[in-house]
């Protein structure tokens, strides 16, 4: 009796460790790996049920990537016997990592969608990557405090708003007078935190060397063939770059114990004026606990640091978010990926999620001027976007030729700030890791 | 009662043999093959011969000088963590007042994970450095330096608590004849006490090293490697190769088996030198 007992108890341990995978399914499964974690609640409550009840046919299934982690999370789920249909690649540089599984688009009517067609990735003549969502970044600033300053009796530079800013010797000339002048304002620093710590250094490696990029190469396929990186204008990258170290809310020495969410919580705060960050960090502000500055005072400046006619130079507007279907899903899947995609993005449910609820400002001709997310930051990228007589700068930065250069580079930078090594170190640095890396692309 | 095991062995080793065997066995016979390999996912993979070999050593100095790195960590934090661990069992089998307090005190640092262990040293540290305005990685010196003691705090409870064990097991007629020959505390300590614990001393060298070896989660969450790769030891640098660039998991993989080697031939060498010094008590 007690032998038959423990034969059975093990023979249903052994079952159970079978058992676990099976689930029921109805209708065709479209599974969709986000990327944004920000909005990961939104897919799964308000995209899902919209979708599935609007189309019965189909479910849909959203998985979320850690964040930092896409790349490894797509790499196993592609591994498996059902691979997610739609995952993201971040340009050029993400569709070469993910070569075999990128599926032509030119016939999907999602890509119809798009109102720029030169936005999509091609390879070998077949689209492969749609951008879903365009973002700017620049200077964010507070305007409380701007005009603050400007209604200072004793000011050395004689501006009457922030809007009157628009090179980068006013620029400099404002931040060191506002600097001098920084406890009539109440601020501890014009600047937040230059980042440095580990995970946090994005916002150089990319995004402000990014005006750079694109004054040497001019644009992203130029930058995505580059063999060699001269860093022609390091000058106006330093000059920008030292005016945020040398006068910030954290002092040199410590900004490697700085994380951009650090950064971002001092501007919110009002301990500081202004910050480098894209419109993606409207919610990070107005989020933060005990937030000091008010939704309207909100405000971009272009990334000014000394480049050749960049008074007419807007934001950097661009997308390093782009859509893109698995070869290697069923039939079904893929025709399904771009049914969701279709109705996510030109019916008015879809719409109406995708404005209100995902705040992506898109590029697809199904919708209108109105049709913006209803935050500041997102206002302003439209706002610059549509000024007369300036042009906004093309995220040419998808062109880097690999993470390692990113890391190398923002290694060398912190050296300098530390005041390990010099200036020469971080362009000879820039260069031969650029070399090199492009070399091992293939470039 | 032997045979009633030897009938039921298949049947009671056999859930823990398929685990093994899937979990461990599996992955590591296919991981090597892949070091062999030019692959994004585990199902595409193409043979490339010796390539990722000679791909590690060449694109970039990183994974030697995380090599140096890592020895000169593991060298420090055995002896360090031996050492203090095992005085503080002695300390703590004299039979102060308060012993188990201590002793649960030393050793409940590991209890937490290495990430978050991680994220606390480097709030402390930082905060301490900042009084001079530096942070860890103004320096490797203070990374290499944090991670030693971040390590001593982890380990030294866990190496004490096997240390104290072993000291309590010494036969106290052993001490009681050393101390009736006249042997003073400092030659009872190295002609008594010390070869009698030698099989834990072996224990706890062999935990110590292969932890300094293939520690990950205390890299990553101090210093991520950081300032340009001063701190990056072994295990990161093999998970950054994975991720760094295009097409270059199969170096990461063939770092990763270059790796597992060597970690398994230091520790075994370690374990056969420390095995010829044990007596039989």
């Amino acid at each position: 009796m007690r032998k038959t007992l423990s034969i059975a108890l093990v023979a249903l341990m052994a079952l159970s460790l079978f058992a676990g995978g099976s689930s029921e399914s109805k209708g065709t499964e479209i599974y969709f790996l986000n990327f944004k974690p920000e909005i990961a609640e939104v897919y799964e409550k308000e995209v899902k049920p919209a979708f599935e009840s609007e189309n019965p046919g189909y479910t849909l299934k959203v998985v979320t990537a850690a964040s930092n982690q896409y790349q490894s999370t797509l790499r196993s789920e592609l591994a498996k016997s059902a691979p997610p249909v739609i995952f993201q690649v971040n340009g050029p540089v993400g569709v070469q990592e993910n070569i075999d599984n990128v599926a032509p688009m030119q016939d999907t009517s999602f890509y119809g969608l798009l109102a720029d067609k030169s936005m999509a990735i091609t390879l070998d003549g077949n689209v492969v990557a749609v951008p879903y969502a365009v973002e700017g970044f620049g200077i964010i600033y507070n305007d409380a405090i701007m005009r603050a300053y400007c209604a200072l009796p004793d000011k050395a530079v004689d501006i009457a708003s922030a809007e009157e800013i628009t090179s980068f010797e006013t620029l400099k000339a404002v931040v060191e007078d506002m600097t001098a002048h920084k406890e009539e304002l109440g601020i501890q620093g014009v600047f937040a935190s230059t980042s440095f710590a580990p995970g946090s250094e994005w916002r150089w490696t990319t995004h402000l060397v990014n005006p750079v990029l694109q004054a040497e190469y001019g644009d992203r396929a130029a930058t995505f063939a580059a063999k060699e990186f001269g860093f022609e204008y390091n000058e106006n990258f330093k000059a920008l770059f030292d005016l945020y170290l040398d006068n910030s809310v954290t002092a040199k020495g410590l900004v490697a114990s700085r994380a951009d969410a650090d950064s971002m919580a001092e501007f919110a705060l009002g301990q500081c004026a202004m910050v480098q960050n894209g419109n993606w960090a409207a919610a990070q502000i107005l989020g933060q606990a005990g937030v000091k500055v008010a939704e309207d005072d909100i405000k971009f400046l272009p990334l000014y640091m000394g480049l050749d006619g960049e008074e007419s130079k807007g934001l950097n507007i661009g997308t390093e978010n782009y859509l893109a279907i698995n070869k290697n899903a069923s039939a079904e899947a893929q025709k399904g990926a771009d049914v969701f995609l279709t109705w996510l993005y030109s019916s008015e449910t879809g719409k109406k999620l995708v404005s209100e609820k995902l705040m992506f400002i898109t590029p697809f001709s199904s919708f209108s001027a109105d049709e913006v997310p209803d935050d500041p930051l997102a206002r302003q990228v439209n706002i610059w976007m549509n000024k007369d007589g300036i042009t906004s700068v093309d995220w040419v930065f998808q062109g880097i030729p690999s993470e390692q250069w990113k890391a190398d580079f923002a290694q060398a930078m912190l050296e300098y700030i530390n005041g390990n090594q010099g200036w020469d170190n971080v362009v000879a640095t820039a260069q031969q890791a650029w070399a090199r890396e492009a070399e091992i692309a293939g470039r | 009662m032997e045979k009633t095991l030897r009938k039921y062995f298949p049947l009671f080793a056999l859930p823990a043999l398929i685990c093994f065997t899937i979990s461990f066995l599996i992955p590591m016979v296919w991981g090597a093959v892949l070091s062999f390999c030019e692959f994004s996912t585990i199902t595409n993979a193409s043979f490339v011969g010796f390539e990722n070999y000679i791909k590690a050593f060449t694109i970039d100095n990183y994974f030697t000088s995380a090599f140096w790195f890592t020895l000169a960590f593991a060298v420090v934090t055995v002896i360090t963590i031996n050492v203090f661990a095992f005085a503080l069992a002695l300390l703590l089998t004299k039979g102060i007042p308060g012993t188990n307090i201590f002793r649960t005190i030393f050793f409940m640092p590991n209890l937490i994970g290495g990430i978050v262990l991680g994220w606390i040293w480097q709030m402390i540290l930082n905060g301490f450095l900042a009084y001079y305005e530096k942070t860890l990685l103004s320096d490797a010196s203070y990374g290499f330096w944090g991670l030693v003691i971040l390590m001593n705090w982890q380990n030294v409870g866990y190496m004490m608590v096997i240390y104290i064990a072993a000291i309590q097991n010494i036969p106290s007629d052993m001490l009681e004849a050393a101390s009736i020959d006249g042997a003073d505390g400092r030659t009872t300590l190295f002609r008594i006490v010390i070869p009698a614990v030698m099989p834990s001393i072996t224990i706890c060298l062999f935990l110590t090293t292969t932890n300094g070896f293939k520690l990950y989660d205390q890299n990553l969450a101090l210093t991520n490697g950081a300032p340009n790769h001063g701190t990056e030891m072994l295990a990161l640098n093999i998970f950054n190769t994975f991720y760094s660039r295009v097409g270059f998991e199969g170096v990461g993989q063939a770092k990763a088996v270059i790796f597992t080697i060597l970690v398994a031939a230091i520790a075994l060498a370690q374990l056969y030198i420390t095995r010829r010094k044990e007596v039989e008590s």
